[in-house]
C-alpha cells in the first residue's frame, strides 16, 4: 500500500463516491443560502428573481413571521448555559471514570439510556412529571433539564475519547514535585485537557441550539430558535424560510469556527513551548 | 466507547469517594431530567384520562386499546420499513465513507480536513438541513428542472416531495454521519500490515475488505447502527415534514396524542417503543459484543 507512488483505481471510483457524497451534504444547503436573497417577487425554488435583502428583513419585523427574534436570543442564553454546565459536569464526570468506583457502571448506562433513547419521549416525561407535581415548563428550566439529557452524554463519551490518550505521568511528575491536588489539577491535567474541553463545550453549545425533539414538550410557552422555525415550516411558504436558515446556519459556523481556531491555537502554542524547553 | 479502563487501582476509599463526588452532578442531573420522568411516563401509561386531564389509576385499557388498534401495526411496519431501508443506506454510505478515509487518503492533515469536512454539516440544524430539500424535490423544483430540462421526462415527477422517498432522503441526509464516525474509528485502529499480509498471501482488493477490514470494523457498525435505528426509530419531524403529513411513524402519531391531551395512551405507546427499540438495540449487542471489543 506504500511504497508505490501509483494509485489502484479504486481511488479514483472512490474519490467520486466521496465528492459525490460531499455534494449531497452541502447542496442542498447551498442553494437555500443562495435562494434566501431571492427577489421581493421571488419563490421557494429557482429562477432567481431578482437579488435582494428582503427576506432577512422580513424576520426583523415580528408580526410577519412570528418571534424569530424572541426565540433567537432565547436560543443563544439556553446553548451557553448548556454549554457551560455540560464542560462542568462531563468533565468532572469523565475524571471520576479514571478511578474503578462502585456505580460506575450505572452512571455509564444512565448516560447511555439517556442518549438514546427517543427525544420526544424525554420531553413527554419531563412535561407529565412537571404536570403532576403542579410546576410549569419553562425553556430555561425544564427546557433546559431536557437538553442536558442530550449533551452531557455527548460530552462525555468525548471526555472518554480525550482521557483514554491521556498520560498520567504528567500528574505523577506534578505530585513528585511537591504540588497539592488542586495545582496538580489546574497546572497539569486542565491545561493538558483544555482541546478536549473546547470540543465539549462546541458539542454542549450546537447540540443544544439546534435540538428539537427533547425541547418540544419541556420548553413551556415560550420557543426556542429550532422550534420558531419548525413551526414556520408548516405555515410559511415563502423564501423567509430560507433566510432563517442561512441566519442560524453561519451562528453555528461562526461557533465552529471560533471553537476549531482555539484547538489549533494551543496546540501550536504547545507545540511552539515544547520546542523553546527542548 | 467505554469508560476508559482505571490507570490505577486505588485501594482505599478516598479515591472512591471523589469519583462520587466527582459523577454525583451528572447522575443527579440524568436522574432528574431522564430516569424520573421516564418512570413517571411509565405509571402515566397506566393512568385512566378524561377530555381535559389525567386520572390517577391501575387499568390496563391505554394497553390494550393500542394492541387492539390496527393502526398500531401499520404505524409499526411504516416506521420499521424506514429504518430498515435507512439502516441500509447509510451502512453501505458509511462503510465506503470511512474505508476511503482511511485507507485511501494519505496523510493526516489531510484526512482530518475530510473528516472535518463530513461532521461540520453535524453541528449545524437539522430542521434546515431537512427544509434544504424543498427546493430540490418539488414539483418545480431543481430536480424536475433538470430532467425536463435535458428531455428525459416531459411531466415533473411527483413522488420527489412529501413522499416516503423524500422522508428517506432526509434521514440518510442527517444520519450518515452516525454511521460514518464510528466505522471511522473502529477502521482507523486496525494496522495496516495485517491488509498487506492478506495481500501478500493472495486476497484480492474485495477478499481483503470483506475478510479482513469487515470483521474488524464491527465495533464501529454495530454502533452506527444502533445510532441510526434509534434516530429513525424514535423521529417524527423529519417523516412529518417531509412526508407532508402523508406518511406517520409511531412516534409522530404519539405526538397527535400528546397534543390532544391524551397522555396516557401516549405514555403507553411510548412504553411499548421503548421495548421495541431496547430488544432491537440488544439484538445488535448480541451479534456484536460492543463491550467486549472496545475493551480488548
Amino acid at each position: 500500500m506504500h511504497g508505490d507512488d501509483t494509485r489502484p483505481w479504486t481511488f479514483y471510483a472512490f474519490a467520486a463516491f466521496f465528492t459525490l457524497f460531499v455534494l449531497f451534504l452541502y447542496g442542498p444547503m447551498i442553494v437555500i443560502y443562495i435562494l434566501s436573497f431571492q427577489g421581493p417577487n421571488g419563490g421557494m425554488t429557482f429562477p432567481m428573481n431578482g437579488v435582494s435583502l428582503h427576506w432577512f428583513s422580513a424576520l426583523v419585523s415580528q408580526t410577519r413571521v412570528g418571534d424569530i427574534a424572541g426565540s433567537f436570543v432565547r436560543s443563544l442564553g439556553l446553548a451557553a448555559m448548556v454549554a457551560v454546565i455540560t464542560v462542568v459536569l462531563a468533565v468532572l464526570a469523565g475524571l471520576a471514570f479514571r478511578r474503578r468506583f462502585r456505580g460506575s457502571a450505572f452512571a455509564f448506562y444512565l448516560a447511555i439510556a439517556s442518549l438514546i433513547m427517543p427525544g420526544l419521549f424525554v420531553g413527554l416525561g419531563i412535561a407529565l412529571t412537571f404536570r403532576l407535581l403542579g410546576l410549569p415548563t419553562e425553556w430555561f428550566t425544564t427546557g433546559l433539564g431536557a437538553q442536558l439529557t442530550w449533551t452531557l452524554p455527548f460530552g462525555l463519551l468525548i471526555m472518554f475519547a480525550v482521557l483514554g490518550r491521556f498520560n498520567r505521568s504528567y500528574e505523577e511528575a506534578a505530585i513528585d514535585l511537591g504540588a497539592s491536588n488542586w495545582q496538580k489539577v489546574k497546572e497539569v491535567t486542565l491545561p493538558i485537557l483544555l482541546p478536549g474541553i473546547i470540543g465539549v463545550a462546541l458539542f454542549g453549545f450546537t447540540l443544544s441550539y439546534d435540538e428539537i425533539a427533547r425541547t418540544a414538550l419541556a420548553a413551556g410557552a415560550k420557543n426556542t430558535l429550532p422550534l420558531e422555525i419548525w413551526a414556520m415550516t408548516t405555515n410559511v411558504t415563502s423564501p423567509t424560510l430560507y433566510a432563517v436558515g442561512a441566519v442560524t446556519t453561519i451562528v453555528s459556523f461562526i461557533v465552529i469556527v471560533l471553537s476549531l481556531g482555539s484547538i489549533a491555537l494551543v496546540q501550536r502554542r504547545r507545540a511552539a513551548a515544547g520546542a523553546r524547553t527542548e | 466507547m467505554a469508560p476508559p479502563p482505571a490507570q490505577a487501582v486505588v485501594e482505599d476509599n478516598s479515591g472512591e469517594r471523589a469519583s462520587w463526588f466527582q459523577v454525583a452532578p451528572l447522575v443527579v442531573v440524568l436522574l432528574l431530567f431522564f430516569g424520573l420522568p421516564m418512570l413517571v411516563v411509565l405509571a402515566v401509561s397506566f393512568f385512566d384520562f378524561s377530555r381535559t386531564e389525567i386520572i390517577p389509576a391501575f387499568i390496563f385499557d391505554n394497553y390494550i386499546d393500542l394492541f387492539r388498534s390496527e393502526v398500531t401495526f401499520r404505524l409499526y411496519a411504516s416506521s420499521l420499513k424506514f429504518a430498515l431501508i435507512v439502516w441500509l443506506v447509510t451502512l453501505v454510505l458509511g462503510f465506503n465513507i470511512a474505508y476511503f478515509l482511511v485507507f485511501h487518503v494519505r496523510g493526516l492533515l489531510f484526512q482530518i480536513g475530510l473528516f472535518l469536512l463530513c461532521t461540520v454539516p453535524f453541528l449545524t440544524s437539522n430542521i434546515i438541513r431537512m427544509i434544504s430539500w424543498i427546493p430540490f424535490l418539488g414539483r418545480n423544483g431543481i430536480f424536475n428542472q433538470a430532467l425536463q430540462g435535458a428531455g428525459i421526462t416531459s411531466q415533473p415527477l411527483e413522488f420527489l416531495l412529501f413522499s416516503d422517498f423524500a422522508v428517506i432522503v432526509a434521514y440518510v441526509h442527517l444520519f450518515t454521519l452516525f454511521m460514518v464516525v464510528p466505522i471511522f474509528n473502529s477502521m482507523a485502529r486496525i494496522d495496516k500490515s495485517l491488509l498487506e499480509a492478506a495481500r501478500d498471501a493472495g486476497a484480492g482488493r474485495f477478499r481483503v475488505v470483506a475478510e479482513v477490514v469487515l470483521p474488524l470494523s464491527r465495533t464501529g457498525i454495530a454502533l452506527g447502527s444502533i445510532f441510526v435505528v434509534t434516530l429513525v426509530m424514535g423521529d417524527s419531524f423529519v417523516v412529518r415534514t417531509m412526508s407532508g403529513g402523508q406518511s406517520a411513524s409511531v412516534v409522530s402519531a404519539l405526538q397527535n396524542e400528546v397534543a390532544a391531551l391524551q397522555y396516557p395512551p401516549a405514555a403507553a405507546s411510548a412504553v411499548i417503543m421503548v421495548i421495541i427499540v431496547t430488544l432491537m438495540v440488544a439484538a445488535i449487542l448480541r451479534v456484536v459484543d460492543v463491550r467486549k471489543e472496545l475493551a480488548g
